[in-house]
């Protein structure tokens, strides 16, 4: 008990939390004194033993990992609950959103999904001209930023070329803004190459939008399709993540003889053992949260009971191959080597096999989705999802190359992070012919960063540099995620990506 | 040589800065010119399997089978010291390549590409390798999309330069100086065929870039910026210039001693040329700290 005391006081004395950011953490604790769902002993072990990791997602799952509401709702109905009309011309529009983001639940406080921004707001355009649409969206992205702060917020654009995806663009490459983060959704017979150059002189100027592979993702949801959220989670609309938890690969190969035993003993074991796990908190959340239960989202249609799925994660391929490739007596290093690369394939083909054959209840479709985790600022000597390790990658077409065979395995997302030098900013053409190659490959997710650019990614979410010298500094920071950006800074030596850096999600106990 | 077979001393798939777009970049293994302020000194010679590289590796990578000098991949640590052994300025770890062999290259990266530059050593001295294998990339429908541009010290005459013209999207030609004692002082050649490729390209509307090294002292001087600001006019308004700077990166021998090129210098320089009116001047984007 004083143990939990202290920890206590150090959050409501940290000199670097915010007010928000207190409250955030003492909720996190307090739930966190509940006794754990109900695992059964060799589930716990291996729990325990972070061989399995449930993302410190809490003790007592009262509320969905991601909600990706539906806000087409609120702007086609209003909302009885919330005693708002039905919006009839822009101001009104970006009112009710914003006044809609205050009642997402998630588990970082903060919705990590503000809407597919330009389908939503062009209904109400008719009218306005491009300098008023251009204003009030940057009025909108500077309340995003202030009032929402948080780089797993995430807004999508596309698949069309249209005037607020254009506006969007502008503004954001304007503002250089953490929050929110963005997505255009790409697809080459709708959006144009015209859109996909505009986006990728945008990653130049600010390393966003990360841009998705629309007519992949979209063959993978039903009616009303998907979004990409947080940390490039690409998850049903109206519905979202009920629970993410993953494997520590590089423990897994550990705990193995070589690449048979890996395969064929080990990774079936842990795979069913972290199904059992995400059973149980998701049977929590479904049977004893009362989360559903009379809540407004459900009856105005914003989410669907039915439409949460289950992200199976999985880390440290990186870490794993070479373990195994040291069994093996081979020297080939992962991201650089044929045998190494290959080997990586053959482990994410038998995930896929291994995660569709674990039932699980109440979770969309009845089965969890693979999910190449990002990483938590407090991984250490782990790389993230089945990225290559930080420092040491390829250039960005072999690394390309290296890592897209696992793109079609991992259905609730998967990205890389390509650190681009700063030379591409004389030449924004090979960044756009790198972007397309991608793309017309299979690669789910295209995200790079510019070196030189301050704002740059880790591990997905993204952050300032001159915000991380000034929370070492010991002066916090206005955004919520400036803390784990330092904390992977330096856990996990993100800024050593070659020029400058990214990746993780987030801090235990918060989200994404 | 040729025979559809080259030395080739490295490949890029990611290259932006050797022409417009991503460039798969081939370097070939040879050159004309001695520059002392050669910033890759072994891609100049060619490798007499005199063996004197094998005793300093220290991973076992080479062997001298037969005659020839064999360098294994596999155990090699990247360190090196091959190279900075070879009395001839080769390179033991270059492959033999075919044109085949570049083709299946370009096909694998081709979605990533805008084209292929070939560049060296000195790219012209392989000619027919050029005409082979340009040739057979125009004849490749996948592989249409490419633009096929030559990154030359322009010592090549006229005759040359009419069997691969057809074929080139364009040339990236590097004047070294134009005082002709100056140039030879620093490059062990004379310059009148390099700036009458200069002119050559140019009204072939095949001069991509015009590329000039800055060096302290030497290159840096007004008659030389001079002498640049009148070629750039007479090649025509189109013309793009793109100044370098030299630093030490690379640099064996006495010139390794010399001052690299200030900042402030190769601004300078941009400078004056503008005021002479060259209208597309560029300056390196990225500087060394
Ligand atoms: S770089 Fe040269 S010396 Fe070094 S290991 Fe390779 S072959 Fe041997
Ligand atoms: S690379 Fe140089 S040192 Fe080695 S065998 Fe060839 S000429 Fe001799």
């Amino acid at each position: 008990m004083t143990e939990t005391l202290s920890q206590l006081r150090r959050i409501a004395t940290n000199p670097t939390l915010s007010f928000k950011q207190k409250e955030h953490a003492l909720a996190v604790a307090a739930e966190n004194m509940l006794p754990y769902v109900l695992l059964d002993a060799e589930t716990r072990a291996a729990l325990d033993a972070r061989i399995i990791c449930d993302m410190y997602e809490g003790n007592a799952p009262y509320k969905p990992r991601y909600v990706l509401p539906d806000y087409g709702m609120v702007l086609k109905n209003g909302s009885a609950h919330l005693e708002l009309p039905k919006p009839a011309t822009l101001d009104e529009a970006i009112n009710t959103l914003q006044i809609a983001y205050h009642h997402v639940p998630s588990v970082t406080g903060m919705p990590v999904f503000i809407g597919h921004l330009d389908a939503l707001l062009l209904p109400f355009c008719d009218g306005v001209s491009d300098d008023e649409l251009y204003r009030k969206i940057k009025l909108f992205w500077r309340y995003i930023d202030r009032v929402l702060p948080d780089a797993f917020l995430h807004a999508d654009i596309g698949p069309t070329d249209n005037r607020v995806a254009r506006a969007i663009l502008r503004v954001d490459a304007e503002l250089q803004q953490v929050a929110p983060n963005l997505t255009f959704l790409y697809d080459p017979e709708v959006s144009g190459e015209a859109m996909l150059r505009l986006c990728t002189d945008n990653i130049i100027a600010c390393s966003k939008p990360h841009i998705a592979n629309h007519p992949i993702h979209r063959e993978v949801f039903d009616e009303p399709g998907y979004a990409i959220v947080s940390c490039y989670n690409a998850l049903p609309l109206r519905g979202g993540a009920a629970s993410l938890s993953r494997i520590n690969l590089k423990k897994v190969a550990e705990a193995s003889a070589g690449e048979a035993d890996f395969l064929d003993v080990q990774l079936p074991r842990y795979v069913d053992l972290n199904a059992r796990l995400m059973r149980a908190r998701i049977d929590y959340l479904f049977r004893q949260s009362g989360f559903f239960d009379g809540n407004f989202l459900v009856e105005e249609g914003w989410i669907d009971k039915d439409r949460f799925t289950a992200m199976f994660g999985i880390f440290a391929m990186a870490e794993a191959v070479d373990h195994l490739q040291d069994l093996a007596g081979r020297t080939g290093r992962y991201g650089h080597d044929a045998t190494a690369n290959a080997l990586g394939h053959r482990i994410s083909a038998r995930l896929a096999e291994l995660v569709d054959r674990e039932p699980m209840e109440h979770v969309w479709r009845g089965g969890a989705m693979l999910h190449a985790q990002a990483g938590l600022s407090s991984d250490a000597g782990t790389t993230p999802g089945v990225r290559i390790p930080y420092g040491s990658e390829p250039d960005p077409v072999s690394h390309v190359q290296a890592l897209l065979p696992h793109h079609r395995h991992y259905l609730s997302g998967v990205s890389e992070i390509l650190t681009l030098d700063e030379t591409v900013r004389a030449n924004p053409e090979a960044v756009f012919q790198l972007a397309k190659g991608a793309l017309q490959l299979g690669f789910r997710e295209f995200t790079a960063n510019v070196a030189g650019n301050d704002l740059v990614r880790v591990t997905g979410f993204m952050i300032r540099l001159s915000d991380i010298k000034l929370y070492n500094a010991a002066k916090g920071s206005r955004v919520n995620t400036t803390a784990l950006g330092a904390e992977a800074a330096d856990t996990v030596h993100i800024l050593e990506r070659k020029p400058r850096v990214v990746g993780l999600e987030l801090m235990a106990g918060s989200g994404v | 040589m040729s025979d559809g077979i080259a030395a080739v001393s490295k490949f890029l798939t990611w290259s932006v800065v050797d022409g417009p777009g991503n460039r798969f970049v081939l370097f070939l293994q040879g050159c004309n010119y001695r520059c002392v302020t050669c910033h890759n000194p072994h891609t100049i010679g060619v490798c007499s399997d005199c063996g004197a590289c094998v005793a300093v590796c220290p991973s076992g990578a080479l062997t001298k089978t037969g005659r020839k000098v064999v360098h294994d991949p596999g155990p090699c640590i990247a360190c090196d010291s091959c190279l900075a052994a070879c009395p001839t300025r080769a390179n033991p770890m270059v492959r033999r390549m075919t044109v085949a062999d570049v083709l299946a290259l370009l096909r694998r990266n081709a979605p990533f590409l805008n084209g292929l530059t070939v560049s060296g050593g000195e790219a012209t001295l392989h000619l027919d390798f050029l005409i082979d294998l340009f040739t057979a990339v125009r004849a490749a429908p996948e592989l249409a999309h490419l633009t096929l541009f030559i990154d030359s010290n322009g010592h090549l005459p006229a005759e040359g330069w009419q069997r691969i013209l057809a074929l080139t999207d364009g040339v990236m030609l590097d004047v070294k100086a134009f005082e002709p004692e100056r140039h030879r002082r620093l490059t062990g050649v004379g310059n009148d065929l390099s700036l009458a490729s200069a002119k050559l390209l140019a009204e072939a509307g095949k001069l991509y870039e015009l590329r000039f090294l800055l060096i302290p002292g030497e290159t840096d001087r007004p008659e030389e910026i001079a002498a640049l600001a009148d070629l750039a006019h007479e090649l025509g308004p189109e013309t793009r210039l793109r100044l370098n700077a030299f630093q030490h990166h690379g640099v064996r021998g006495p010139a390794a001693g010399w001052p690299a090129m200030p900042r402030d210098g190769v601004e300078a320089a941009a400078a004056v040329l503008r005021a002479a009116g060259v209208a597309d001047v560029a300056v390196p984007s990225v500087w060394l700290p």
